[in-house]
């Protein structure tokens, strides 16, 4: 009879880090990355292993412009204890997918819908995270 | 029109521990309401084969209930799509009833919340990109959406805040509601902020409770000692998970559920004797009278106003107090079906409605992410 030998493969597609990862390894870099389709030019945000809902596979790293505008926000209340009132914003970048992030460095009830931002990589609990300020001649008003 | 329309029927209803039940645990609450649901409907335990659960602590729950009751079901359901689950199973349930995979089915749920955490239940786990900004979830998604529709559409809080003074009053009819002192506008806008523009009084209770149902086929469902209530139309949808991938936050996907609901049922809104929808918040009722038909898109706000959803206003909805003022135990997708049922056959007390023949309900689940629809009807309705 003759010996099978058994050879166990690794997928190939799934060597090294996934797209999630790689984001983060990126954001480490101080770089802010984003997925565009090459075919079709459209941007993807959060980072996803095919274009969601047409499926290109083939999907690029490109640095992301920063630029965004506030889509909607709120003003999630704490006590002083807890760190104080803290912004959440949902930003629509200038490439068009939307992130929640917070608009920092004014207070929360500053920010407004239409606000143009800027994104700015920081740093929380040791790890990198985007936030976003107000754009330097965004519209203030 | 589908050939489910009016093929099954809930033939009872059950409530259990509403408010408060220190000392009882979700499972038990749970097993109770199964238990009252299944008296109302002449049945025993041994009869149920179809069994529908969703729990926010149980990661398995139809087996861990159907241990609990000790029934061995052929045809089970533990889809989890938050609040929404329920209608969701409602529409399940009917096909595998239509299907002849079971003959008596029951959905159920019970929740501990307000005595065991006492808080609302975050979601299970932290969403990509999401949680590292510590929005206070659910309740910061709600506020977002809210947001923007104050910003197109000129919606004001005063606006928001007659959606809670409605569900307050009917809440004033209902002897099983939580909150039932009468609330003014002015307290709605002067209650502390929680995530603006949500003040607590735009938020739902926090409560201990369950509920369930028993559905059967139809002609099996004219036998029971109610009336039937019969399922004339369903549908679900959703579209996102986390907030900020909602493509529109002013438009959710109660706009897909509730047309399959209606193309269903060979209904539509202006056919419908009342509205039980899921109230987690003030806005809900805003964008899901809009979604679902009642006013056009951005005209919620107006619509609600001058207590045209209290009671003996232009149109019946949440008459239980809903979510904002009856009960909110974590998720509260059961409960509108079981008022749907209670008004539907007479049973509603000091609350019932006159003349009511069709009642749409609608399940909200996650933020704003999956939507589901009922449309449900008697005996009248059904042959109309």
């Amino acid at each position: 009879m003759a010996q099978t030998r058994v050879t166990m493969m690794n997928d190939p597609i799934t060597q090294g880090a996934g797209p999630e990862a790689r984001y983060r390894d990126f954001l480490s870099e101080g770089r802010f990355m984003i997925q565009r389709s090459a075919s079709t030019g459209k941007h993807v945000f959060y980072p996803r292993t095919m274009a969601p809902g047409t499926g290109q596979t083939d999907l690029e790293w490109v640095e992301a412009s920063g630029r965004g505008t506030v889509y909607s926000f709120s003003t999630v209340r704490r006590s002083a204890s807890e760190g104080g009132d803290h912004n959440i914003a949902i930003v629509e970048l200038a490439e068009g997918p939307r992130t929640m992030t917070r608009v920092i460095g004014c207070e929360p009830d500053e920010v407004f819908i239409g606000m143009e931002v800027s994104a700015r990589i920081d740093e929380q609990d040791g790890e990198p995270i985007v936030f976003f300020v107000a754009a330097p001649n965004g519209d203030k008003t | 029109m589908s050939g489910l329309r009016g093929k099954t029927a809930i033939v009872g209803v059950g409530l259990a521990g509403l408010g408060s039940a220190p000392g009882w645990s979700p499972i038990e609450i749970m097993a109770e309401s199964a238990r009252r649901a299944l008296d109302d409907a002449g049945l025993e335990l041994a009869d149920v084969d179809g069994l529908f659960v969703s729990s926010s602590t149980q990661a398995m729950p139809t087996i861990t209930a159907a241990e609990y009751l000790g029934i061995k079901p052929r045809y089970f359901g533990g889809t989890m799509v938050g609040g929404a689950s329920f209608e969701a199973h409602v529409l399940t349930a009917a096909m595998a009833l239509h299907a002849g995979l079971c003959n008596v089915a029951l959905i159920a749920y019970g929740s501990n919340q307000r005595s065991a955490a006492g808080k609302l239940v975050a979601s299970v786990e932290a969403q990509v990109n999401e949680g590292v900004y510590a929005p206070r979830q659910p309740i910061t998604a709600y506020a977002l959406a809210t947001a923007r529709h104050m910003h197109d559409y000129g919606t004001t809080r005063t606006q928001l805040a007659e959606v809670a003074v409605a569900a307050r009053a009917w809440a004033g009819l209902n002897p099983r509601a939580f909150k039932r002192e009468p609330l003014t506008i002015d307290e709605v806008l002067q209650a502390p902020m929680i995530s603006d523009p949500l003040s607590r009084l735009d938020c739902c209770l926090v409560t201990d409770g369950g509920g369930a149902v028993v559905l059967m086929r139809a002609d099996a469902a004219r036998d029971r000692p109610k009336s039937p209530v019969y399922l004339l139309g369903a549908g679900g949808a959703h579209w996102h998970r986390q907030i900020a991938m909602m493509p529109d936050l002013t438009v959710t996907a109660a706009t897909q559920s509730g047309a399959a609901a209606y193309a269903m049922a060979g209904l539509g809104p202006d056919r419908m004797d009342m509205v039980q929808l899921y109230d987690a918040f003030t806005i809900n009722t805003i964008l899901f009278l809009e979604d679902l038909g009642f006013c056009k898109k951005g005209e919620g706000g107006a619509f609600v106003s001058g207590g045209a959803i209290a009671p003996g206003g232009a149109l019946a909805v949440n008459t239980n107090g809903g979510g904002l003022s009856c009960v909110h135990p974590g998720m509260y997708g059961i409960f509108p079906i079981i008022e749907a049922v209670e008004q539907l056959r007479g049973e509603a007390g000091d609350r019932q409605l006159a003349d009511a023949q069709t009642a749409l309900v609608h399940g909200n689940g996650g933020t704003l992410s999956c939507q589901a629809t009922c449309i449900f009807g008697t005996e009248a309705a059904l042959t109309a």
